[in-house]
This record gives C-alpha cells, structure tokens and sequence, in this order.
C-alpha cells in the first residue's frame, strides 16, 4: 500500500533527529533567522532529491486541503508540549482522523517528555530548579538521538516535485513577508541546521571547559555573541537537545573517563526542559492574572518608562548597551538579561514582567514561550520561590561585570570617550569631562530616568508587602518576615498549619 | 451559592467556588499555591451589578469580639425582620427543618459566617433578603476597611467602587476602626484617599495606613491638603495606636496633631522616608507618646536625643526600630550616633529588634560600624564594601539577619568567618553578588551550625577550590545545617 506522507515542520527545523513549523513570530530579526533556517532545510533535502513545502495559512484551513490534493495518509510531525501548541495539534489530529489520515508524533523538541516528569513529581510539574533535578537524576537517560535521515532511507521514498515549486511553496523572503530588511546580509546568528551543527563542533571543541566542568566565569568577553552560542539554534529546533546532550556526555566520559557527568554539565538544557514541564499544563503560563504560580504583585502601568527601557534610553549605559545589543543582534549573554530585567521590575521600573517578556519575544531570537515567560517570572520574582533580596545595580555590576567599559563604547558610541570611572554613571561626570568626552548628558545622551537608591528602597518595600500577605512563602523569604508588633485586627500569623505543612514540603525539597 | 464542604482558610477569605476547587484537588504543591494567589485576586467572574463592585479586597475576618450586645441596637430589628421576609416564602409542607432552620438562623451564626466571606460573596448574599441585607450592613463587618484605589490607566488592579465608597462612608464611618489605603502610582488616587480621609470626621480609627503599593503618590499632592485630610483623622480619632505614613508629606505641625490627640494609645508609627519632618517632630513624637513600640524612620531623623526619649524610663519598651539610610546625592555626609545612645536603648529594651536598610554609595560608610552597634536586621541594598563587612564583623554582635545584595569581587572569607565568630545569634544570611571560597563557606557554616535557619547563597557566590568543588559543597553544607541546602540559581538561558 502506498503511503503518502506528509512531515509538518513546526520547530525542529532540522533533519537530524527529527521526527516536526514555528507560526508565532514577531520580531524582523526572528524571521529572518527563521527564514534562513528553512532555506537551509530545504538546500538539505535537495540533496536528498526531496523539498521543502512553505504553505502559508491556518493549519485547520490548509490541511483539509492538502489532505485532498496530495492524497495524504499519514501525518507526522514533533510533538509540542506548550499548550497553545496542545490545543492546535489536537484539532489537527481530530481533523486527520476524520480524513483518514493516520499521525504519528514524536517527542524530540525536549530531554524528556514532560508529562513524565509531572508524573514523577506527584502530578505536578517542580516548581524550583532543585527539585526538578533530583527528579531528572531519578531518571533514565534521555531517548537516543536518531542519526541523520540518509540517501538511502529517501530513496525509498518519492517526492513530486513541480516545475514552479518555488513559487508555489518556496521559501518567503523577508520582503514577501513584510518586513524591511536591513540591507546588511552579515548577522552574527545565521539560522539553518548546517550553522548550529557546525557551531556544535566549536563548542565541544572547548574541551577545557568540558573536562574540568568549571562554570563559565563571566568575563567581558561573555557579553559578546560568541561563535559557539547555541541557544537560538536549540529554540528553533535547528539543533537537537539530545543530540547536543549526548555530545556533551560522551565527551566528558571520554576525558574524564569516570562514570556519569554531574547534570550541571547539562545546565542550559535542563533550565529549558525545567521550564517547558513547568508551561505544559498551564496556559496562563505567560501572564500574571488567573496564573496559579504567579504572584499578583501590583505592578505600575507606566508606557512611557517601558518605552525608554525597550528602546535603550534609560539613562543608565549598561542597561542601554544591553538593550542596544538585543535589538541590534538578537541575542545578549544570561547576565544581562538578568540585568535589565530586574531593572524594568523589581529592581528599578516596576513594571510588569508581562511587558519584558513580549519585548524579548519580539527580540530575542531564543525567546520561546516557556522559557521566556518561565525565566521572566523568576527574575522578576514572580514565581518559583525566589530571594528579592539581591538586586542588580545598573551602575555597580555592570562596572564589575566588565571594568573596561568596552561593552559600553561598542553599543552607545556616543559614549566611547568617557573614562572608565564615569562611563557606567556619566551623569556624575564633571561638565569638563563631559564636553571633553563630546556627550553631554541630558542634551547628547539621556539623563538617568529614576535615582537607583530610591527606586530599589521603595521596591524592596512593595515586594515585601507582596511576600508578608503570602502564607504560602512565610519563612521561606529573607526580609520579608521583618519583625512587626501585631495589630488588634489581623488574625494571628500561623494560622494556616495547612499551608505552612505544604511550604515545609517544598522547602526541604524532599524528593 | 454553595456552602463550602470544609472550613475555609481563615487567613485569605475563599470564595465558596474557590474553597470547592480547593477541595477536589487537595494534594499537590501547585493546588496549594493556586488556592492562595486565587484568593488574593479576588472574586469571581461575575460583572458586577448595582453598585457593589470587584474588589480584591481581601479582608481578614477581625477575630470575633463579644461585642453583639453593645451593638444590639442596629441588629435587633433586624431579626424580626428576617424572619418576616422568609416566611414570605412559600416553602413546601415536607422540605423539613432545613430551611426553616436557616429562616432562624440567629444574627451572630450569621455575621460569624459573613465575616468569611470577601466583599463581593458578601454584598451578593446581602441581596438574597432582608435578613441577610441587615446582617450585611452590621457594624462588626465594617470595622477592617482596605479602600483600594487604582486608575486604569496607571494599575492593573481594580479599585474599589465609588459607589461603595460613598455608602461606607454615609453608613459606616463610625463603625471603621481599622483602616488602611492603597493607592497606585496616579496623583488622582493619592488625592481619592485623601477625599476619604477629610470625610472620617466620625471615625475613631484605631489603626490607620496609607500604603503606595507603587510610586509614592502621595508625595505630588499640594502637601496643604494632604495635611488637612490627614489631620482629621488624627483629631477625630484620640485612640490611634497604629499608624503608617511611609513616603506622604507629613510633616512636623500635623505630627504635633498626632501627639496631641494620640499620645497615650500611639504603639506603631511607620515614617520612612518622610521628607518634611525634622529630627524636632520626631523627637516631639518620642517624648509624649510614651507607649511608643515601633518606629520606622529614615537615618536623618534619628539623634542621641531621640534614642535617650525612647529610652526614658516612662518609656515603655521598644520593640522594633527600623532605619532606613539612603544616599540622596552622591559623597553624602551622614551624622553619627553616640554609642552611649545605643547602649541606653539596649539597656532600656533589651530585646528590642534595631531593623538597617542601607542604600549608600560604597564610599559614604564612613560613619558607619565605628563602634558596637546594637543592630539585629542588616540588609545593604547596593554594593558594600569588604572592610565595611569587615566592621560589622567586629561591632555587630547582636546581629540576626544579614543580607547583602553585593560587594566588589574580592572574596569574603575573612570578614565571615570573623561574623561567625562574633555574631552568636546569627539565624540567617543572604548573600547576592559576592565571592567567597567553598572552603571559607564551609567553615562559616559549621561555626554557625544549626541556628542558621536562613541561608540563601546565590550560586554564582561561591568559588570552587582545591577542597570542594560546587557539587560537593552542598552535602558538606547540609551536613553542618541538619538539612538539605542548595545555592540559589539563575536560569541560564
């Protein structure tokens, strides 16, 4: 019987290990590394004598009729655990289904299926990053990695390609998509399977960092795109996570020649799959109302300031040249973003993290739904049990982070003649240091928009009003159970045993 | 409305859908959690009608005080009436006791089960009968008040309707006794509050807060009418014991008001960051109002003079005294503190809690940790510097808590270990962006031993050395701790 099949590439933009096309996307910079990853997944199937097919639509209105006209009877593609993506693919299996179209879907875009962890946790995804590891250690190891699809595993399949494929399913371009491109072809992320296989390689060739297993210090040079980044290339699919996990293990077994790898060896990839399990059965995962693991903290409402902050004109150089790097690149190192998150909430802006996230989602080319709503969330303390006692100072750990100011000249040339000791805070620089350096500030570069010392005064105080009405963190939060005389009118404090039994649990991470 | 089936958390008031939801789903951490942020959000999906609005005003049920009988007055009628209004109903011959037993139901069972409720629940309960309209409006309920004030265009949170507001304050005002306002970060909500305020001519409030849950609003108000509003309260009032006027243009004529009036029940006065008044107003405040046991206050208001009122053996003890010093300008100077003042203070209240915030520049500490200082909460805001926690090491022996956003990144082993040894009822420490080896950490921890029951380390803080590496040091640290420990971590992306 001959089976017609059709693959539905939705984010593993790849060919290696994949058993499944990314519709949600905002940003220009986003796009166009998509856009090239497509382009690099159809040059690969060429060579395979088969094609990429781009059809633009709902899924539910082209699928119908691709049913039809292809004669379709099987339909395969990778799982997505997120629940929007939950939600479509049920549809489009119910649909299938109802054609006579048999699917198959595999899980790949993750480690694990996260339904197991869920499982494992007592039906509940971990809430705190400890506990999801000890379950991840309880664990077998991740499903192997299928090797690349091969000549002859195609060969036994036929593609019907037509004379005037490009035009009918070839890949847009940015322009055909309406957005302006920028002319400048050279991006410092290139999208595409070919790139992020090939950026793999550079990355395990850092063998020193692999043997010893030391946590990256963070130098100056952090800040920059490296070459070996891989994390828009992990969002997209473009490379797999098991691949990229069993590289890393088996390298590290190999130079190590000791058993088993520690998981922090695996960081990057667990913090993605801890916060995929966590996003799964929750479809208010990306917002603060009606999201039962967000605390309702009373954010301002305040489009001006978000403007500032998105747009880098805050006043502050480090949390500009930050921000200039995204929008310029698509990409700033996990310090960073750490940096200007808590600034835009409850470190300077208070703003709402609900805000941040859809900038980054626009920006950033490794923002996917989970992991940026996830680590918006825990940056800006808003779930997942988090100390708010540390803030990020947008003077101070810039400065320590890279004393050289380099970062800073790279992306605000304006300030590139500053002295090191004023560039982080060139408002106090004197006017003869300003007019030397040719950037007055508040005529050729922004006055800072909030006094640092007050804001986080003031919102160390907003938080712990958050954290002292919350039975659920009592105890578990420094400042925030600050002692206080009790008034005639609040009930005493322990009087949810049953709450304090179920923080206790989560407290001592008991496995 | 369905009753819930088990007794409803008393702490966050449940809606009866709430605590039902709460009910099936009992066992997980994730359920928990939701039945606690749900209640704080507040109502149902129900879009309101007349004139009760969505509030997310969650109130705490004030302990039931025997206070019925005083009040009788409103209630009495009230029962009559009830039971005229339900016996409007035709009830069927066979439906039993139930109903008619609910017809009966006396008005303390049923303020006692109203005192449950949240607003919304309650104001649509009040619309079921007469009866119930009554027990809605008795006066016990209307002792805790929260108004809520938000602009849309400023907050995501709803506010309290005006309707509502206006009938609390024409039916109500003389019930009000705890109150509290919170506005976000609009002037028109300061000023709201502030035309709330200037109404409570009839109010005898016994706690009174005005919190900004944002921006502080009331600062861009004319401080004249702030003041008035503000006054009101204080001369109306005479058994005010606890108030909160963080960040408001108070200044010191209306705190010579507050005196006057206030003097003998005055126990709580939060003022941090109220830059109007003056060392003089504040001492003004300690001298009179005897009963003083908390204060909040920013490092300028406070003097030796202050220190020895508070100390003065009409004094009572103090309990808690919280200090924010905060650098308005780079290269602040800032006065110091005699030792001899401390040390009244300790000798006066031994067990008193002395709660530092520190916002300063690294430079400007240095008045600061010359001599013991009696403090037990210590949290530096910015970066502060090794030799800083190096004094505090040496002058803090009281210390409890301390936390420390960052530092320059020269490791702190010296300056722990020395707090470890001199800090002998240190229970919790936070340490954000510092270094410190795992040794050095290690050996902190065991000195400490089990009386840290607080320790929050961000990962990135400890530097691995020849003895431990980071996987090994969380077993070492749990071992002296008596508890699984793990750093805290960042998502790296």
């Amino acid at each position: 019987m001959v089976v017609n099949s059709v693959h539905w590439f939705r984010k593993g933009l790849r060919l290696h290990d994949n058993p499944a096309l990314q519709e949600t996307l905002n940003g220009a910079d986003t796009v166009r590394f998509l856009l090239e990853s497509l382009e690099d997944l159809d040059t690969s199937l060429r060579k395979l004598n088969s094609r990429l097919f781009v059809v633009r639509g709902q899924p539910t209105d082209v699928f119908p009729r691709l049913f039809k006209e292809w004669n379709v009877t099987r339909l395969t593609f990778e799982y997505d655990s997120e629940p929007y993506g939950k939600e479509r693919d049920a549809a489009i299996i119910k649909m299938a289904q109802e054609y006579g179209v048999e699917t198959m879907v595999r899980n790949t875009h993750t480690l694990y299926n996260p339904d197991r962890i869920i499982e494992m946790n007592n039906h509940s995804p971990p809430l705190t990053f400890k506990r999801f590891q000890a379950i991840v250690n309880r664990l077998e190891l991740p499903r192997k990695p299928l090797p690349t699809i091969t000549q002859e595993q195609m060969a036994r399949c036929r593609t019907q390609i037509s004379d005037n494929h490009d035009e009918h399913y070839g890949v847009p371009s940015l322009e055909e998509l309406g957005f302006k491109t920028q002319g400048d072809s050279s991006h410092v992320w290139k999208g595409g399977e070919t790139e992020a296989l090939e950026r793999l390689n550079k990355h395990l060739d850092r063998k020193a960092w692999v043997a010893n297993f030391e946590r990256p210090r963070i130098t100056a040079q952090s800040l920059f795109a490296s070459p070996t980044g891989l994390s828009p290339y992990l969002r997209f699919g473009c490379l797999s996570c098991r691949v990229f996990y069993y590289n890393l293990r088996d390298l590290y077994m190999k130079l190590r020649r000791r058993s088993s790898p520690p998981l922090s060896l695996f960081g990057q990839l667990l913090w993605r799959e801890f916060f995929y399990t966590a996003a799964t059965n929750n479809p208010n995962f990306d917002r603060m109302e009606g999201n039962p693991i967000c605390v309702q903290i009373p954010w301002d409402h305040n489009p001006e300031a978000l403007a500032k902050w998105a747009e880098g004109r805050t006043g502050f150089p480090w949390i500009d040249a930050i921000m200039t790097q995204l929008r310029q690149e698509g990409w700033i190192h996990h310090l960073a973003r750490h940096a200007v998150a808590c600034f835009l909430t409850r470190g300077d802006l208070w703003i709402s993290w609900e805000s941040g996230m859809k900038v980054f989602e626009e920006l950033l080319l490794d923002a996917d739904w989970s992991v940026n709503a996830g680590s918006w969330m825990w940056l800006s303390c808003s779930a997942f049990f988090q100390q708010f006692f540390h803030c990020y100072c947008p003077v101070g750990f810039g400065r320590r982070t890279d004393p050289s100011g380099d970062y800073i000249r790279r992306y605000i040339p304006k300030l590139k003649d500053y002295p090191n000791r004023y560039i982080y805070e060139p408002w106090n620089a004197p006017e003869s240091v300003q007019k030397a350096a040719n950037c007055i500030v508040g005529v050729d570069y922004p006055k800072p928009m909030i006094n640092h010392a007050e804001s986080s005064r003031l919102n160390i105080e907003r938080m712990k009003q958050v954290y002292q009405q919350l039975s659920h963190y009592r105890g578990l939060s420094l400042l925030a159970s600050v002692p206080t005389i009790q008034e005639e009118a609040e009930p005493p404090m322990s009087d949810d045993s049953q709450a304090s039994s179920s923080t206790a649990a989560v407290c001592n991470y008991t496995p | 409305m369905e009753w819930p089936p088990c007794a409803p958390c008393r702490k966050s008031p449940v809606t009866a859908q709430q605590a039902a939801a709460q009910c099936n789903s009992r066992s997980s951490d994730s359920q928990q959690q939701h039945r606690h942020f749900q209640s704080r959000e507040g109502g149902g999906d129900a879009e309101i009608s007349r004139g009760t609005e969505r509030s997310k005003n969650s109130l705490r049920p004030p302990r039931m005080k025997r206070r019925l009988s005083r009040d009788r007055e409103d209630s009495t009628s009230s029962c009559e009436g009830q039971t005229d209004s339900c016996k409007r109903v035709k009830q069927p011959e066979d439906s039993g006791d139930l109903l008619s037993n609910w017809a009966r139901l006396p008005q303390e069972i049923l303020l006692h089960i109203f005192q449950y409720l949240p607003l919304l629940d309650r104001a649509f309960a009040s619309q079921v009968c007469r009866g119930w309209n009554q027990a809605f409006h008795m006066p016990e309920l209307w002792r805790c008040f929260e108004f809520e004030l938000n602009q849309p265009a400023s907050s995501y949170l709803k506010a309290t309707h005006p309707d509502l507001i206006k009938q609390i304050i024409k039916r109500h005002s003389n019930h009000l006794q705890y109150v509290s306002f919170k506005v976000d970060s609009s002037t028109e909500s300061a000023e709201a509050a502030c035309d709330i305020l200037s109404q409570l001519v009839n109010c005898s409030l016994k706690t009174l807060g005005l919190i900004s849950t944002a921006r502080p609003s009331f600062m861009e108000l004319p401080k004249s009418h702030f003041i008035s509003a503000l006054t009101v309260v204080f001369v109306n009032s005479k058994s005010l014991s606890s108030l909160k006027i963080d960040d408001t243009p108070v200044d010191d004529p209306s705190l010579k008001v507050l005196v006057a009036n206030n003097s003998d029940t005055l126990k709580l006065l939060k003022m941090s960051s109220c830059p109007h008044v003056s060392p003089a107003g504040i001492l003004c405040v300690a001298d009179q109002c005897h009963g003083l046991r908390e204060l909040a206050l920013n490092y300028h208001l406070l003097s030796d003079e202050l220190l020895l009122a508070l100390s003065s053996e009409k004094h009572v003890h103090l309990e808690h005294l919280r200090i924010d010093v905060v650098s308005e300008n780079p290269g602040q100077q800032f006065h110091t503190i005699k030792k001899s003042s401390w040390d009244a203070m300790v000798r006066h209240s031994p067990k008193f809690n002395l709660v530092m915030y520190f916002f300063l520049y690294e430079d400007e500490f240095g008045p600061f940790f010359r001599d013991e200082i009696p403090v037990t909460h210590l949290y530096f805001g910015r970066s502060v510097s090794k030799e800083v926690l190096g004094r505090v090491g040496m002058n803090c022996p009281r210390l409890v808590e301390l936390v420390v956003c960052a530092n320059g990144l020269r490791p702190l082993d010296e300056e722990l270990i020395r707090i470890a040894e001199r800090c002998q009822h240190l229970s919790a420490i936070g340490l954000g962006e510092c270094e410190v080896s795992c040794s050095a950490f290690v050996e902190f921890v065991k000195m400490c031993g089990r009386r840290l029951s607080q320790l929050s380390i961000m990962e990135e803080v400890l530097i691995p050395d020849h003895k431990y590496s980071l996987d090994e040091i969380h077993w070492e640290v749990s071992k002296h701790l008596g508890r699984v420990w793990f750093p805290d971590m960042m998502p790296t992306w």
